[in-house]
């Protein structure tokens, strides 16, 4: 179990909606399922924390819902992206491949010495 | 912009909690069911997979309670919570509930509705750039502190003085319009060119007067009020330029003033007419001793009221130096316009809005004493609920919910309570009064009076929200579960509240005083001598047009003619014309002299009166001596005079005034009067003035008296008299003028004495029966918390034997005791207060023993009802239940 990862904060909303773009309309199960399958398993998700962010990027007008039939007839309720969903994914996305840039080279820095 | 969307979201998911909740149940249905079909798919039981699905999710209720978060603002769904609870509370005791808004909304009402007056009068009662610079300069004698200017001193003041950068003077004037429905007296104002400019403010459409446009040698130029305009003129961009007649000469349009232009001293006027002082030698323009101006003046930068007053005095001192038999005595006065406009209502509102303060905090003391006595019995509620894990924050905002709550609807109601109250207060304002107040034109629930509604309910959903969190100090909500405990605070604000009681007694006993002896004064006034007959008296105004009866032989015999066609009239008994109505106040007075007797240049001045033959008569005033005026008192005979009483008493008081001469200060031929006969004491002077000296002349031998006031005495109802007597005017002559068509009861009734006294009394006993009113409650609020706090020990007393007549008689003591302490310093304080009356009470002494004796019973009596309904309560204690209790 240790070697798992919490979600960090924020971060789970940026997957959320990449998953969505990559995968199109998707269920909140789905939505969980891709998540840990593309971390390698190496993250741990509560998949009941997925539904109030689902709900705050609904509320945020991020995301659209509606309920549909999944592959096996289990009724459930679809996501899909709004367009401004979409900017905020491009932005969101752009933020952190920066903060990440920064840090990987603060790291780097770090270990040469002065 | 997206968080403002996202509350916006969780906002409105307030009221769609239900559907939200159903909807993701289906949710988290399906995902369950997604995940248990998998994990089926990939080899477990039904039951692990179920057990996994769960798991996995993080349980179901955290996750339905982290969806509910998200989906509402949790921390206003407890508000939401405490204010339904708050409501099933105060539903729940509408006895409490009811008291408490109605002494909140009494308490916000009076002093909202008081602070609007406030702030229109005093905030900014001038409407003119720079108000500070703006000064009322007059001449000022020893009988009449601000009076008027005569135009020869006007011009030598403009010319002398060092501190005005502009300086003018106004007069009231009166003209006949030619409109659609016949002659109209129209009111309007004489002034210099520059009246307007040193006010500041430019007319709306067309020009100012130019500098020069007030001498005679200038055309005749009008400019007309906005609602004139909008009235007589339809509001037409093209009156500029064109004529009116007023009185018969042409006046042409060459402006109209804003809307929003008023000046408070003569606001009735419909236009504005230039001086054109007239320099024909008995005119009074042109007389230095004939004073009919008012002035207004702009300071010059840095020049101070003071040195502008010094500036002044210095003047006429000089110019009385100069002109001794016209000046002597002729000071100066400067004060500040909006002291001459408000000076009279500001001690009044200050004093009216402290009186609404001082009734707002008896009335939060009262909602305060009530919320004890009640968090009292809800002590066990409190307690339960602590125990049950309501932490300290959560109770307090329980208590602060329901004193923000109470406080809501309080000011809700006392907003409505003020808007009611100003329309009450305005309409105490007579019509007259109204028009020379323009600045309560602005009074309304405005920003400025909202804001105070704002603050006054923020103090006072402090108050109530504390004083329950205070007294159920935390410590004590434990001892709440044993129903036994006798917190010292309890005792400590029962001392309080007792000595609050004793406060709110004796304030009741002050303005219930205040409000008997003013009230007692007021009967007395309109009881006052008038030695006349005030009943079946119909007055009217009559104006003749001066441009059809020039000469006063003209006017005599116009005069003639109305008189005997009115005494015709059936219902009319006789009638008389004078130049003032009775009544109206001391002035229009003369300087007399009398022939024969050394003069040391002292002016002995005495009210002057012109009155027609039959005017005595018509008034059933008594003639003391000597006759009447005769037809036969006409311009060909000899001139006479009536005095009355006082001035026989006062410069013949040795000898017999019949026969005797008066004249004018210089004693000139044409002056020379022969006393003829003494009436009684007429009352020229107002109700509650002192009587003078007055002269009465044949208004045939008098000259210039196109105005005169007409008094019909009717054997009917005098009020249905006043349109018969307007049209037989009018049969005489459709050009003649008439106005003020009243009644003299109205007269007397209307008149500012009458006005000021009946106000105060009303006003006064307003708030004395609001105090009284709080007072009883504030006193029931003590005496119900003591009974509360006591029940056990009455319980245990009863259960010893104790009769219930003895148990009343334990409570009412007590009330007793502090209605006692209340109203002896009551009484004790109103001695003191009622000495500020003094000058405005009227044949009543301040220490009136009935009206004290009255109160005090008043008040007693109200003090036993408070008192009543806790001893009730305290007797019908059932002694098995107050000890089970324990």
């Amino acid at each position: 179990m240790n070697d798992k990862t919490d979600v960090w904060q924020g971060t789970l909303a940026l997957m959320v909606l990449k998953t969505i773009e990559t995968l199109g309309p998707l269920h909140g199960y789905g939505i969980a399922r891709r998540i840990e399958q593309t971390s390698g398993d190496l993250l741990s998700l509560n998949y009941g924390t997925l539904y109030p962010a689902l709900l705050k990027l609904e509320q945020e007008g991020y995301l659209a819902s509606e309920w549909g039939v999944s592959d096996n007839n289990r009724k459930a309720k679809f996501y899909k992206l709004t367009r401004t969903g979409r900017r905020q994914l491009e932005k969101e996305t752009r933020n952190w491949e920066q903060t990440t840039a920064i840090l990987a080279r603060f790291l780097a820095g770090a270990e040469e010495p002065l | 912009m997206k968080t403002v969307r996202a509350w916006f979201n969780r906002l409105s998911g307030l009221f769609s909690n239900q559907r939200r909740e159903q909807e993701f149940a289906a949710e988290l249905e399906g995902h369950l069911q997604l995940h248990i079909d998998e994990n089926i798919r990939s080899g477990m039981t039904p039951d692990a997979a179920r057990r996994d699905a769960i798991l996995k999710l993080g349980g179901l209720e955290p996750t339905r309670q982290a969806y509910r978060e998200r989906g509402t603002l949790p921390f206003l769904e407890t508000i939401l919570h405490d204010l339904r609870f708050a409501l099933r509370q105060l539903v729940k005791n509408p006895g409490f509930t009811l008291t408490a808004i109605l002494m909140l909304t009494l308490g916000i009402g009076a002093s909202v509705a008081i602070f609007a007056f406030v702030d229109a009068a005093l905030l900014k009662p001038l409407p003119y750039p720079n108000p500070s610079t703006l000064v009322d300069v007059n001449e000022s004698v020893p009988l009449f502190p601000r009076s008027n200017l005569s135009y020869p001193d006007y011009l030598d003041w403009k010319r002398l003085n060092q501190s005005f950068s502009s300086f003018d003077v106004y007069t009231g004037t009166g003209y006949l319009l030619n409109t659609p429905s016949g002659i109209e007296p129209i009111a309007g104002l004489r002034v210099t060119d520059g009246f307007f400019h040193t006010l500041g403010i430019a007319p709306l459409l067309g020009r100012d007067f130019y500098a020069g446009e007030d001498l005679l040698s200038a055309p005749r130029t009008v400019i007309l009020s906005y609602a004139t305009w909008q009235k007589r003129f339809a509001g037409r961009k093209d009156v500029i330029g064109q004529t009116v007649s007023l009185s018969g000469i042409p006046y042409t349009i060459v402006g109209v003033m804003p809307d929003t232009f008023q000046f408070a001293p003569r606001n009735n006027a419909e236009l504005w007419t230039t001086m054109h002082a007239s320099d024909s030698a008995g005119s009074c323009d042109a007389r230095r001793s004939c004073h009919g101006l008012y002035g207004i003046a702009r300071l010059k930068p840095g020049v101070s009221i003071q040195a502008a007053l010094a500036n002044m005095s210095a003047i006429a001192q000089q110019l009385e130096r100069q002109y001794p038999n016209d000046n002597r005595g002729q000071g100066a006065m400067v004060q500040p316009l909006s002291k001459y406009i408000v000076g009279d209502v500001r001690p009044i509102l200050l004093t009216l809005l402290g009186g609404a303060g001082l009734l707002l905090l008896i009335a939060c003391v009262n909602v305060a004493s009530l919320l004890l006595v009640r968090s009292e019995s809800r002590k066990r509620e409190i307690a339960v609920r602590g125990a049950l894990g309501a932490g300290p924050a959560r109770l307090a905002r329980q208590f602060i919910t329901e004193g923000v709550m109470l406080v809501s609807i309080g000011t809700a109601l006392g907003l409505l309570v003020a808007y009611g109250g100003m329309h009450i207060l305005l309409s105490l304002i007579s019509k007259d009064a109204m028009i020379h107040m323009p600045y309560l034109r602005g009074l309304g629930l405005n920003l400025h009076v909202l804001s105070f509604a704002g603050v006054i309910a923020l103090f006072a959903a402090a108050i109530f929200s504390l004083t329950p969190i205070l007294r159920l100090s935390f410590a004590e909500m434990r001892e709440g579960l044993t129903e036994g405990s006798r917190g010292s605070a309890g005792v400590l604000w029962r001392r309080i509240g007792a000595n609050l009681v004793v406060l709110e007694l004796a304030i009741a006993v002050v303005l219930l005083v205040g409000a008997g002896l003013l009230g007692k004064s007021f009967y007395h006034l309109l009881r006052v001598d008038l030695n006349f007959q005030p009943d079946h008296l119909a007055t009217l105004e009559a104006d003749l047009p001066e441009t059809v009866y020039p000469k006063d032989a003209q006017m005599a015999a116009v005069r003639k003619q109305l008189l005997d066609r009115i005494a015709a009239l059936p219902g009319v008994s006789s009638a008389g014309v004078s130049t003032d109505l009775p009544v109206s106040g001391n002035g229009d007075t003369a300087w007399i002299r009398f022939v024969g007797r050394d003069y040391d240049g002292k002016h002995n001045e005495v009210n002057q009166r012109s009155t027609s033959v039959n005017y005595f008569a018509t008034l059933k005033t008594k003639l003391i001596r000597g006759r009447l005026f005769t037809e036969n008192d006409d311009v060909t005979k000899p001139m006479v005079v009536i005095i009355n009483q006082a001035l026989a008493k006062q410069y013949f008081p040795n000898e017999d005034p019949l026969g005797k001469r008066i004249g004018d200060t210089t004693l000139s031929p044409k002056s020379i009067k022969q006393i003829v006969g003494i009436v009684d004491d007429l009352r020229e002077a107002s109700l509650d003035g002192q009587i003078w000296p007055a002269v009465y002349y044949p208004i045939d031998q008098d000259t210039g008296n196109s105005s005169f006031n007409l008094i019909v005495r009717t054997t009917q109802a005098e009020q249905n008299m006043l349109p018969t007597l307007v049209s037989a005017i009018h049969q005489v002559d459709p050009g003649i003028g008439t106005t003020g068509e009243a009644t003299m009861a109205q007269h007397i009734n209307d008149s500012p004495t009458a006005y000021i006294h009946r106000t105060a009394a009303w006003l006064v006993g307003g708030f004395a029966v609001l105090a009284l009113l709080l007072g009883t409650i504030g006193l029931y609020g003590v005496i119900a918390y003591s009974v509360s706090q006591r029940t056990r020990e009455i319980g245990v007393r009863m259960a010893l034997g104790a009769q219930r007549a003895s148990v009343y008689q334990l409570v009412l003591k007590e009330g007793a005791r502090l209605a006692v302490w209340g109203i002896a310093a009551g009484i004790a304080c109103s001695l003191a207060a009622t000495l500020l009356l003094r000058s405005i009470l009227f044949g009543v002494q301040s220490w009136d023993v009935a009206t004290l004796a009255t109160v005090a019973i008043v008040l007693a009596a109200a003090s036993l009802l408070a008192s009543y309904i806790p001893a009730h309560r305290a007797a019908s204690i059932n002694p098995v239940e107050a000890l089970r209790a324990e």
